[in-house]
């Protein structure tokens, strides 16, 4: 195979950084996600931090304004897009193909490059501050404000090139997982004995690949309207900035199962091997994430209550709003019911999921209030909302990602986490949550609005302000405490055994940390919860590999292509001939990976 | 993305299934959405535009029913070129697709002379008193066309001349018109290029043949797709634009 000039052979046993942008092992680009996606998340949280100082108290001039809309943007954009997003994918990376039952992904390569194109997007999109200031219209973006009649600098730009960045890395990663889980399974692994977690992350897979595209032509509308001068959102040419508001609810509220469905996943995969039980009612817990993921789409509208769609509209949207709480509710049963009579060890990933059902549950009774549509028009931008998206997005998909993250510790890392730190950082963690974002009820129902930089003494917003901010610096050290409990632990823990936890599924069969080909020899599934079942059987007795496991090999290809999207995203932004040159490198890295040879002879 | 290019008649996959099929798949229902989200805005602003011309004023049904025949003809060439390949005749296969390829970049000629011919308008009026043409495009006209309407006719003339193209930038439909059809035509544009690799890809030796059939395979469900893409565009923009109450 020599007729493409292009055709170099992969690289072989790389070493140092090589070793890591070469690589397409699952398990590692999981580990790549779940760091780059924390280092992100402290960013975030720093920005929030910064927002809360200004708000400790009324008249602070800590931060100016123009700085202030830049900081809730920013926040509100990492923390979903660059944070809890590729922290899923982290753990879809790590876990999916160890769960069937697989030694790698359907598309090993593609898996690399959705890694690194999230991290162009990221890169992209914290450039806007060193070059002329962050976007500043919320993560939301609501035309008119983004147009560029009121938005004159780049900020926007970035904004809306970076999410379509971030948007081929996640349609590039739900391919390759819904593929992975319809045809790497393996055998006897049927849908019926699927892990929870797995089955979740199948649904957000699915969700993400129909979501996506709504908002990626919604940015793309946005886009020309600011590079090329087109009308869809100009009102003087009739365009109705309520369509940017109907595209972006329409990708908006699925992308919100996508944040939570993962962590729904994780938590029914933590309480059973706590509770030494299977989980109840599995096909409930299955056919209730099918429902949500379906009815996800019929709900986009009550972000839109108070737009004024008319009373139809907003009847419709409060009854299919109120009865997208019913499948999350029986969720919440079937997990307490798989508590219950269970013989539970409350250690810290239980903590964790048991916390998870506390404040996630508050998080969504506040949810089913909004649906009211004539309470929520008292509720719509106050810091009520504030509550409620930060009781589900923190109190709910982050709270159970660390409890993720302890869980399977021993399984990515080959080492215990020091379980005293773990309670410690649990409890604090837990503490300091509420105390940052009970208070926002309070705050919101006297009337505070979101989004305003400071506000006036004489409200009397003063002392709740105070709390939530001494709450977020509490949340900080808490997780400080997470993060060197994790850090130590990764570098002199002690070692982990393959099943610390005494676990039901197939992951931990395996040795801690698994090695390169995951499974010696491929299971053959008999039962749901398969690797519990064979532990009661007794049937757990080392398999030898016949030795000859042939893996997918390294490639230089997926980074060149993502480099070459970071160049082009530059280029659109600045200037249009540095766009077709990472377009054609983009091009080149293409052709290149198609005929890249399979097999090297070593 | 050849991961697993071989691909026998039997997949060792859990379905049986090809990975990359499955993957294309998943792809085409996602560019549903994308059409569905870029449809859905023409919809929504339809008959909204401020200022003119409107569909009924550019459109040429024949001359898009001849481009539209002519994509609906690269389909059927593309089977042709797959049907060829399966049995193994891959000369008739390689002129099979080399016609999907001139066939598909001749609607896309269509397109770019089409998007030309809207661009550089033009309307004749009659300078007469309450000229019927004046009536019907009086509320379509910018003040600017008007004067130039009323400068042609003080100067004696028998009729006017006026610019009556449409960019993007021109009003409603113009934006969603070009944005929904030049997206269609990039994925063209793509299949093209895509189709065209295919071909000189053919001519390494076992690259493409009776066995080796999926690359083809992918690139003809692709093609499909865009075409099937065209005939709703063709429908909801053009005829539904030109025939009311259709």
């Amino acid at each position: 195979m020599t007729s493409f000039p292009l055709q170099i052979s992969r690289p072989i046993h790389p070493t140092g950084i090589w070793n890591w942008i070469t690589t397409i092992d699952h398990k590692r680009i999981g580990i790549l996600y779940g760091v780059t996606a924390f280092i992100l998340f402290i960013i975030g949280g720093i920005e929030a931090m910064l927002m809360r100082s200004q708000l400790a108290s009324s008249n602070m001039k800590l931060i100016n304004p123009e700085l202030y809309n830049q900081l809730f943007t920013m926040h509100g954009t990492t923390m979903i897009f660059l944070a809890i997003m590729p922290m899923g994918a982290a753990f879809f990376n790590y876990l999916i193909p160890l769960q069937i039952g697989a030694r790698d992904v359907a598309f090993p390569r593609l898996n690399a490059f959705s890694y690194w194109t999230f991290l162009a997007g990221a890169i992209i999109l914290n450039a806007s501050w060193f070059l002329g200031g962050a976007p500043n219209a919320g993560w939301f973006g609501y035309a008119p404000i983004t147009g560029k009649a009121y938005n004159v600098g780049h900020g926007i730009d970035f904004w809306i090139v970076s999410l379509q960045v971030l948007g081929i890395a996640s349609l590039a990663a739900a391919f390759n997982f819904i593929v992975t889980i319809i045809n790497m399974r393996a055998p006897g692994m049927t849908f019926s004995r699927l892990p929870v977690f797995t089955w979740m992350s199948f649904i957000t897979a699915i969700l993400l690949v129909l979501a996506f595209p709504v908002i990626t032509v919604a940015l793309i509308e946005l886009m020309f309207d600011r590079f090329y001068g087109t009308n869809f959102f100009i009102t003087s040419a009739g365009g109705n900035p309520v369509l940017w508001q109907h595209l972006f609810w329409v990708f908006g509220h699925p992308e919100v199962y996508i944040l939570i469905l993962p962590a729904m996943g994780i938590v029914s995969e933590i309480l059973p091997t706590f509770s030494k039980k299977p989980l109840f009612g599995y096909p409930v817990v299955i056919l209730s994430g099918i429902i949500i993921a379906f009815m996800g789409w019929m709900v986009w509208s009550h972000h839109m209550f108070t737009v004024g769609l008319g009373p139809v509209a907003n009847s419709v949207f409060a009854l299919t709003t109120m009865a997208i709480a019913i499948p999350t509710g029986v969720k919440i049963f079937n997990w307490l019911a798989t508590l219950w009579k269970g013989s539970l060890t409350l250690n810290t990933p239980m903590l964790y999921a048991i916390g998870f059902i506390l404040t996630f549950t508050i998080g969504g009774i506040s949810g089913v209030m909004h649906s009211q549509a004539a309470s929520d028009a008292q509720q719509q931008d106050t810091y009520f909302i504030v509550a409620h998206i930060h009781y589900v997005l923190f109190g709910g998909s982050l709270i159970a990602i660390l409890g993720g993250i302890y869980y399977w510790f021993p399984k990515f890392s080959g080492r215990m986490y020091n379980e005293t730190l773990g309670k410690l950082g649990f409890y604090s963690f837990f503490i300091a949550m509420n105390i940052t974002f009970f208070p926002m009820h309070f705050t919101g129902l006297n009337g505070m609005p979101r989004r305003i930089y400071t506000y006036s003494s004489e409200f009397g917003w003063d002392f709740w302000n105070l709390i939530s901010t001494i709450g977020v610096f509490l949340l900080a050290a808490a997780m400080i405490i997470f993060i060197y409990n994790i850090v130590s632990s990764w570098i002199n823990g002690e070692k982990a055994p393959a099943d610390p936890w005494d676990a039901r599924t197939l992951e931990w069969s395996i040795p801690s940390p698994p090695p390169e080909y995951n499974f010696a020899v491929i299971p053959t599934v008999e039962h749901r919860d398969d690797w519990w079942e064979k532990k009661m059987q007794n049937k757990t007795s080392e398999e030898i590999s016949s030795g000859d496991i042939h893996l997918p090999q390294p490639s230089y290809w997926p980074f060149v292509v993502s480099i070459g999207l970071l160049i082009a995203a530059f280029g659109l932004i600045y200037n249009i001939p540095v766009a077709i040159l990472g377009t054609a490198i983009t091009m080149i890295g293409v052709y290149a990976w198609s005929f890249e040879p399979v097999n090297d002879p070593d | 993305m050849s991961d697993s290019n071989n691909d026998s008649i039997h997949e060792d996959t859990t379905t049986g299934l090809n990975n990359r099929k499955l993957l294309m798949w998943a792809f085409l229902g996602s560019d549903c959405m994308f059409f569905a989200s870029l449809i859905a805005t023409y919809l929504v602003y339809k008959g909204k535009s401020v200022t003119g011309p409107n569909p009924i004023d550019l459109f040429s049904i024949p001359v898009t029913s001849v481009s539209t025949f002519v994509l609906l003809m690269s389909s059927m060439s593309m089977v042709l070129a797959y049907s060829a390949l399966t049995r193994g005749r891959l000369k008739v296969f390689r002129v099979w697709l080399l016609s999907t390829v001139i066939l598909g970049m001749t609607f896309l000629g269509f397109q770019v002379f089409e998007f030309r011919d809207f661009t550089v308008n033009e309307v004749k009026i009659s300078c007469e008193q309450n000229s019927p043409k004046y009536l019907e495009l009086e509320n379509k006209l910018s003040n600017s066309q008007k004067s130039e309407y009323k400068k042609q006719c003080s100067e004696n003339l028998e009729s006017a001349h006026i610019e009556f193209g449409m960019t993007p930038r021109t009003n409603l439909f113009g934006t969603t018109f070009f944005v929904l059809t030049g997206f269609h035509g990039a994925h063209v544009t793509i299949g093209v290029i895509w189709l065209l690799s295919l071909y000189f890809y053919s001519f390494k030796r076992g690259a493409v043949s009776a066995e080796r059939h999926l690359d083809v395979d992918l690139a003809a469900l692709y093609w499909h797709f865009v075409d099937i893409v065209w005939i709703i565009i063709f429908t909801v923009v053009y005829l539904f634009g030109v025939y009311e109450g259709f």
